[in-house]
């Protein structure tokens, strides 16, 4: 049998402790800023995935994480909800705040974190239930008291789903074509009511008729949730971000307004990567 | 070219004849056990009177024997062999104490079963026989007649308990790790904790794969043979309750086939043994299917 690398639920990845900053100052965070990383690094053993990012990502806008493959941008976006606990030698230096509150910091419960951060993966990834199922499952094993049914049609509504999927909620969903399903874990996600969503380059493994789906649909989202979109696709990046981060082996190269950072970059890097240079 | 195909030919026939030496079990089966088939029919399974004198055979109480420690040895290893499948298979995966976990969990299945039968006479017998003197007055008041001899039904249901944990343990661990990640990773960026993650994603998805290293379990707990003889007191009748002697199927045959005499006892044996063989192959093939099914998705 075909083993696979599995989660292993490690130790959980907690911040070095720095410096005799005891009580870590009343973050100052910009009002509008959702997630913020101070000096911000992660480590796979000795090497430094994410080196020393210094970000603000926005609430309520799009932000897209581009750069080429190793970069760290994925790894970036798994240590916002703490996905990186999972992965064995993998340990965080510097600050991660959420809404204020410190990621890495002994008070934060990751299995509340996690809670207020949806996440959609690379792949399509349902449970093998049926549709109703999916959807209701983060809501359940989260105590969700109101209307479970009501909670699936809004969220698949959100997610561009309900159309297509409405007569046959309880047919596995893994029936549904590689678009639809992303949609699903969209609407999985959704169906959570976070706050902010991580999207893990989720138009990979889809057409382009079901990237463009996707698209549409991240432009809609963007109004009630914050998105941090990762993608190696910059067109994509340029259509639905308003902010774009460009990272290059592990450190922030240079993060501005979406339209500025394609058409006027500060960085010759960037520059060069954007235009096709390099990556 | 000539060695090429000779080599081929010695494959094919020593291929052969394994499988034949199947084909030849069962046919000698068949035959050895005709005479009581034709002799008591079908109502061969349904009675229950075994009594070499009178030449009076019905498998009943050997079935009942070999059912009754099988699926008690099952309910009370599956608490332990799933816990540990559990831990190896996803709290627990790698690191030296994960070694030495598998490794105990293997020796167990090299443990001979004759030391099992030893160890039940040794250590669990004596135990047993504490247990059901001090049952002894609760059973009278309720009418059930517990005599205290230590060997018996649950004797025989612990020692196979702790011989069939490997079995279960090891496929079930097996399955758990094909488990894919991504569903895994989907479930606790949902905020769910390890718990909710091994109960509501990780078990339903390998729930068949555990099915079937559980029928394998049964598989050899019906079978077993030396370590249940020691122990489950080797009488002909249909157990009373669970702490009273009896004899599995297995156990009658080995009790018995050396000393029968005449041609009909003989008989009967080989038909207990028929039917233990019909009951532990389709088991075992229920147990591989499924496995092969899981398998090929996976």
């Amino acid at each position: 049998m075909v083993t696979t690398a599995m989660p292993q639920p490690v130790r959980p990845v907690r911040r070095e402790q720095q410096a005799p900053a005891a009580n870590p100052p009343a973050a100052p965070l910009p009002e509008t800023a959702h997630v913020r990383t101070d000096n911000f690094s992660v480590y796979y053993h000795d090497h430094p995935a994410v080196n020393r990012v210094t970000l603000t990502i926005p609430a309520g806008k799009v932000t897209a994480i581009i750069g080429p493959s190793g970069c760290g941008k994925s790894t970036l976006l798994r240590a916002i909800n703490r996905m990186n606990d999972f992965v064995p030698g993998a340990r965080a230096e510097g600050q991660l705040w959420y809404c204020g509150q410190d990621v890495y910091g002994p008070n934060c419960d990751p299995v509340e974190l996690r809670r207020r951060i949806g996440m959609v993966f690379q792949k399509p990834n349902p449970f093998p239930k049926s549709i109703f199922r999916n959807v209701a499952w983060a809501p359940k094993i989260n105590g969700y008291r109101g209307d479970l049914e009501e909670l699936v049609e809004r969220s698949l509504r959100q997610a561009a789903l309900w159309d297509e999927v409405k007569d046959k909620l309880d047919r596995s969903a893994l029936a549904l074509s590689g678009g639809q399903q992303q949609r699903l874990c969209i609407a999985r996600a959704i169906a959570m009511q976070p706050d902010v969503l991580l999207m893990d380059e989720p138009c990979s493994a889809l057409d382009p008729i079901a990237t463009a789906h996707i698209e549409d649909l991240i432009d809609q989202l963007k109004t009630q949730y914050t998105v941090v979109l990762v993608t190696h696709n910059m067109q994509q990046a340029g259509r639905v971000s308003d902010r774009t981060a460009f990272m290059y082996l592990g450190e922030l190269v240079e993060v501005d307004a979406t339209d500025i950072i394609f058409t006027r970059p500060n960085n010759p890097r960037t520059q060069d990567y954007i235009t096709g240079r390099f990556g | 070219m000539r060695r090429e195909r000779l080599f081929r030919n010695l494959l094919r026939l020593a291929a052969w004849l394994v499988g034949l030496n199947v084909l030849v079990i069962s046919i000698t089966l068949f035959w050895g056990a005709s005479p009581t088939l034709r002799h008591f029919g079908l109502g061969f399974l349904w009675s229950s009177h075994w009594n070499p004198v009178t030449d009076e055979f019905g498998a009943l109480p050997f079935l009942a024997g070999t059912l009754a420690t099988s699926f008690l040895a099952l309910a009370l290893s599956l608490p332990l062999s799933l816990s540990m499948a559990i831990l190896l298979g996803e709290f627990l995966r790698v690191g030296w104490l994960s070694n030495v976990f598998k490794s105990l969990v293997d020796l167990i299945a090299a443990v001979p079963s004759v030391i099992f039968g030893y160890w039940g006479l040794m250590v669990l017998v004596p135990l047993v026989r504490e247990a059901e003197m001090w049952l002894m007055p609760l059973g009278q008041s309720v009418g059930i007649e517990i005599m205290p001899y230590g060997v018996g039904v649950l004797t025989a249901s612990l020692v196979l308990a702790v011989m069939i944990i490997p079995n279960t343990a090891a496929i079930a661990r097996e399955v758990l790790e094909l488990v894919p990640r991504d569903l895994k990773e989907a479930a606790y960026s949902f905020g769910a904790t390890r718990y909710e993650v091994v109960r509501s994603v990780i078990v339903p998805y390998a729930r068949s794969g555990i099915f079937a290293g559980i029928l394998l379990s049964l598989g050899r707990a019906l079978g077993e043979t030396m370590a249940v003889t020691m122990v489950i007191g080797n009488t002909n009748e249909m157990p009373a309750n669970l702490f009273a002697p009896a004899n599995t199927m297995a156990s009658v045959i080995a009790n018995e086939l050396a000393e029968a005499t005449t041609a009909i006892h003989y008989s009967s044996l080989v038909a207990v043994g028929l039917v233990l063989f019909l009951v532990t192959t389709v088991i075992n093939f229920i147990g591989t299917y499924i496995i092969k099914k899981m398998t090929v998705q996976a």
